[in-house]
């Protein structure tokens, strides 16, 4: 597996993994956006449009059918947010040229859709389609509204805004519904000009064809890309510290199981020098099944269903989330800040620590195995500049000590609570 | 042992039966970081009548996912926590007919294979152990009732169905389960925890000698006897309601149109009607065909539209749902493009596009080694060569695909089960 990283155009990168190892080639391409609660809508909803429609087939039935003559390839748009940095765009998979029944190429051909998708979109009067528009604005609405109905996630996204309001990490990578509802067409088709005209762009290839054959492919299928010299670089975030004492957020639905999600400052990120190590001090305390608070608030307390902690790996943040009865959250907390600080004062076994490291290692490396995981892996690296591969992180996660793993445990502060429960 | 190679697929698969009556099948993946293990039994939520040792046993609802979980416990402790200490991802699920347990893992693959086969052949539970999993379940089964998703697929199994097991939660109810005791598990462990009702699949940069060898050293010596199971009678070609709705506290509703199939026969004729069920969905309602777009177009379904097929012992069906502002538009719809095709029958050049497109789908699904190792294992319990799909589905031609519209996707074979908002909400 070869990685190859090439500037095709002043602000467009083309990043590359060479390999034999799957059946299926992934395209990808991404627009890299700062986060900004006026805009995240509007860059929200411009993949979806751009999905309905482009001049050489104007609607979601010949796109299938272009879909299906490349083997039932696909082509979806994509809403992601790296950090402070909101990615919107396309991924793609296609079967590999090795497996069509004839022998027929289909890089070429897929990479054309997607540049057809992204710079010839279906035009009516100098604008996108009314109609579709309207589609997937409320098509927009719709996924919003519906965050709710997955409530462990929606418990961690309202500690995130909670934690973060203010900060452009606490905006939604879809925008409100405010603001996805006053979109127009107009606003909409001047965003993506906008879009085209400045954003950095970062193509993805992965599968078997050599460098030239991808640059090639890539470059024909984008030769009407606006030229532009102001494709900036994302930043990086602003780090924030915690409040002296927490803020405590409580919310009302109708739930059986309560769901409390505990955000937490970590003043570290993937930038820093010292990341491997908050990466293994999250897998003692949260991050799996030989983890703390798995075995304590689950297994020993059978507080829960599930407790866990998890990393925003460009921002500094660790979440804590846990499934518990309304009545033992009070226990639940306590219990979770109890092995939080067993972490702190390095209260943890050298065999926890292995396991914990094992764990980590192992999710890196694995990362090589799966094309998904990969084109995510380095879409958040290319948005944050960073060029370190999985496999080099997980070398530096090896030879993190138990005294820097403590040390990373000792900066994490307990910032916001959320708590959602039932309805009296 | 013998090596079968898949060249269409670029797959090949060592296969062997151990003298307890075990298969095991290998799929060596050269190359790859992780290697996979999926060791299963032929034992899910839905079956709960079965005779043992000459003798009926009826069990409450939940059994299987209760044995599930107590498996990993060992005398020394637990399993997860064992294989995960080796850096493996253990995990284990129960669906309405099999229970898998599997691994994923960078190093000590021998090892962690060795420690999977262990806990799940060798059953350790205590009363006091038992008790405490009801406190887990209890939360787990709280979890699903507030989850959306699974009560419309419930409320849909129960629409369909009259009185096939699949309409019971594989997880039981906080009231099944209570009557769990560990002779319960013991019981059952008994009947299905046998070698000869039980498949070991593996795929990774793995020597398949070394495979059987851990198999053969560590499972026991006896096969155990045939299971025979009761699902309460063959279920009649009509849905038993025609609809059930449900408020929760969701922002759209969300909805599962189903169709009642017949139930498949086992061998080669069930992945047949599988991949043919599959090609039927993709030409009535699959995202290129007229149907959704319309459908997409007038905003009565989205992005979240999901369908397939699916074949149990004894029950089957074609299933669709996702959200929509108007779930009872999008069955009218169905229903009325179900009609026209069993008259004009499908568009000849659409048909050629789905083949070509469901063929590269299914081909690309086998870069997952968890979605191959337990097709390969569902494939084994139904009496299939999983890979054989390239040539099986040549044989599906598009006067199929029309008999089979023209006979499942009808009314009487029709429910719908919705959950909708709350009042006021």
């Amino acid at each position: 597996m070869e990685v190859t990283r090439t500037q095709l155009l002043p602000g467009v990168h083309l990043t590359a993994v060479h390999t034999n190892k799957f059946k299926s080639c992934v395209l990808g391409l991404q627009f890299l956006l700062p986060l900004e609660e006026e805009k995240a809508s509007l860059n929200a909803l411009v993949p979806s449009v751009l999905r309905r429609g482009t001049q050489e087939h104007p609607d979601m039935e010949s796109l299938s059918a272009a879909l299906d003559r490349l083997y039932g390839g696909s082509l979806e748009p994509m809403v992601r947010k790296k950090g402070e940095t909101q990615c919107v765009g396309f991924v793609g998979s296609f079967l590999d040229d090795a497996y069509t029944l004839e022998g027929e190429p289909l890089l070429e051909g897929a990479a054309a859709l997607l540049g057809e998708l992204v710079l010839r979109p279906y035009r009516e009067n100098g604008g996108f389609l009314p109609e579709y528009v309207e589609g997937e604005r409320c098509n927009l609405i719709d996924r919003i509204r519906a965050q709710v109905n997955e409530k462990r996630q929606y418990a961690q996204m309202r500690v995130v805004e909670e934690m973060c309001a203010g900060e452009p990490f606490g905006v939604d990578k879809l925008g409100s519904e405010a603001s996805a509802a006053s979109i127009t067409g107009c606003a909409l088709w001047e965003r993506y000009r906008a879009i085209l005209a400045k954003a950095p762009v970062e193509l993805y290839y992965c599968g078997s064809a050599g460098e030239d054959r991808v640059r090639s492919a890539m470059s024909t299928a984008l030769a009407e890309l606006p030229r532009s010299g102001e494709r900036g670089i994302p930043v990086r975030p602003v780090k924030h510290p915690a409040p002296s004492a927490p803020r405590v957020v409580e919310e009302n639905l109708d739930v059986t199981q309560g769901k409390l999600a505990m955000g937490l400052r970590t003043d570290c990120d993937a930038w820093d020098e010292d990341y491997p190590a908050l990466a293994l001090a999250n897998a003692i305390y949260g991050g799996t099944t030989t983890s703390k608070l798995f075995m304590n608030v689950r297994e020993r307390l059978s507080l829960c269903y599930y407790a866990s902690s998890g990393l925003m790996k460009y921002k500094d943040i660790m979440l804590v989330s846990s499934g518990v009865e309304f009545g033992k959250v009070e226990q639940a907390k306590e219990e979770i800040m109890a092995q939080l600080a067993a972490c702190q004062a390095g209260k943890f076994s050298d065999e926890e620590l292995e396991w914990a490291r094992r764990s980590v290692v192992s999710t890196l490396m694995t990362t090589l195995d799966s094309q998904g995981r990969l084109e995510d892996y380095w879409l958040g690296q290319a948005a944050a500049g960073l060029d370190e591969p999985p496999e080099e992180l997980a070398r530096r996660v090896e030879r993190v000590t138990r005294e820097q793993a403590a040390a990373a445990a000792q900066k994490l502060k307990l910032d916001t609570i959320y708590f959602l429960k039932g309805k009296e | 042992m013998e090596r079968r190679a898949y060249p269409r697929v670029g797959e090949s698969v060592t296969h062997a039966q151990l003298g307890n009556g075990l298969h095991i099948y290998v799929d060596p993946k050269p190359g790859f970081q992780k290697s996979y293990a999926f060791f299963a039994t032929n034992y899910g939520g839905m079956d709960m009548k079965f005779r043992l040792d000459g003798q009926w046993k009826d069990t409450p609802a939940g059994v299987a996912h209760f044995l599930e979980h107590k498996m990993f416990d060992t005398e020394d402790g637990n399993a997860l926590q064992i294989l995960a200490a080796n850096g493996a991802s253990p995990n284990a699920f129960t669906s309405s007919a099999m229970t898998g347990y599997y691994f994923e893992s960078t190093e000590k693959f021998y090892e962690n294979l060795e420690v999977l086969l262990s806990f799940v052949s060798v059953p350790y539970f205590t009363q006091e152990s038992v008790d405490k999993e009801q406190g887990i379940i209890g939360q787990e089964i709280r979890m699903v009732e507030d989850d959306p998703d699974n009560q419309v697929f419930y409320a849909l199994m129960e629409s369909l169905f009259d009185h096939h097991p699949i309409r019971v939660p594989i997880a039981g109810t906080q009231e099944s389960i209570s009557h769990i005791t560990a002779d319960t598990l013991y019981d059952c462990y008994k009947a299905f925890y046998t070698p000869s009702n039980m498949v070991l699949t593996v795929a990774g940069d793995v020597e398949v000698e070394r495979v059987f060898e851990i198999a053969e050293r560590i499972l026991p010596k006896q096969p155990g006897g045939h299971i025979q199971r009761d699902y309460g009678g063959v279920e009649t070609g009509r849905a038993a309601a025609p609809e059930k709705e449900l408020r929760m506290e969701v922002s759209t509703p969300i909805f599962q149109l189903g169709f009642k199939v017949d139930p498949a026969p086992e061998g080669e004729q069930r992945l047949y009607l599988q991949l043919l069920g599959e090609l039927a969905c993709e030409s009535l309602l699959g995202s290129s065909s007229p149907l959704y777009a319309r459908l997409y177009k007038e905003g009565l379904i989205n992005k979240n539209f999901g369908y397939g097929v699916e074949h149990y012992p004894g029950c089957a069906l074609l299933v669709a749902g996702g959200e929509s502002r108007d779930p009872a538009a999008v069955r009218g719809a169905v229903l009325e493009e179900a009609e026209r095709i069993a008259g004009e029958g499908v568009d000849e050049r659409l048909f050629d596009r789905l083949k070509k497109g469901s063929y590269g789908t299914k081909v690309r699904s086998l870069n997952s080694f968890e979605n191959l190792c337990i097709e390969l294992a569902q494939g084994h319990f139904a009496g299939y060569e999983y890979l054989t799909f390239p040539q099986v589905f040549e044989k599906i031609e598009r006067r199929h695909v029309e008999d089979y519209i023209r006979r499942t996707v009808t009314p009487e074979r029709c429910a719908l089960a919705v959950v909708a908002p709350k009042e006021g909400a």
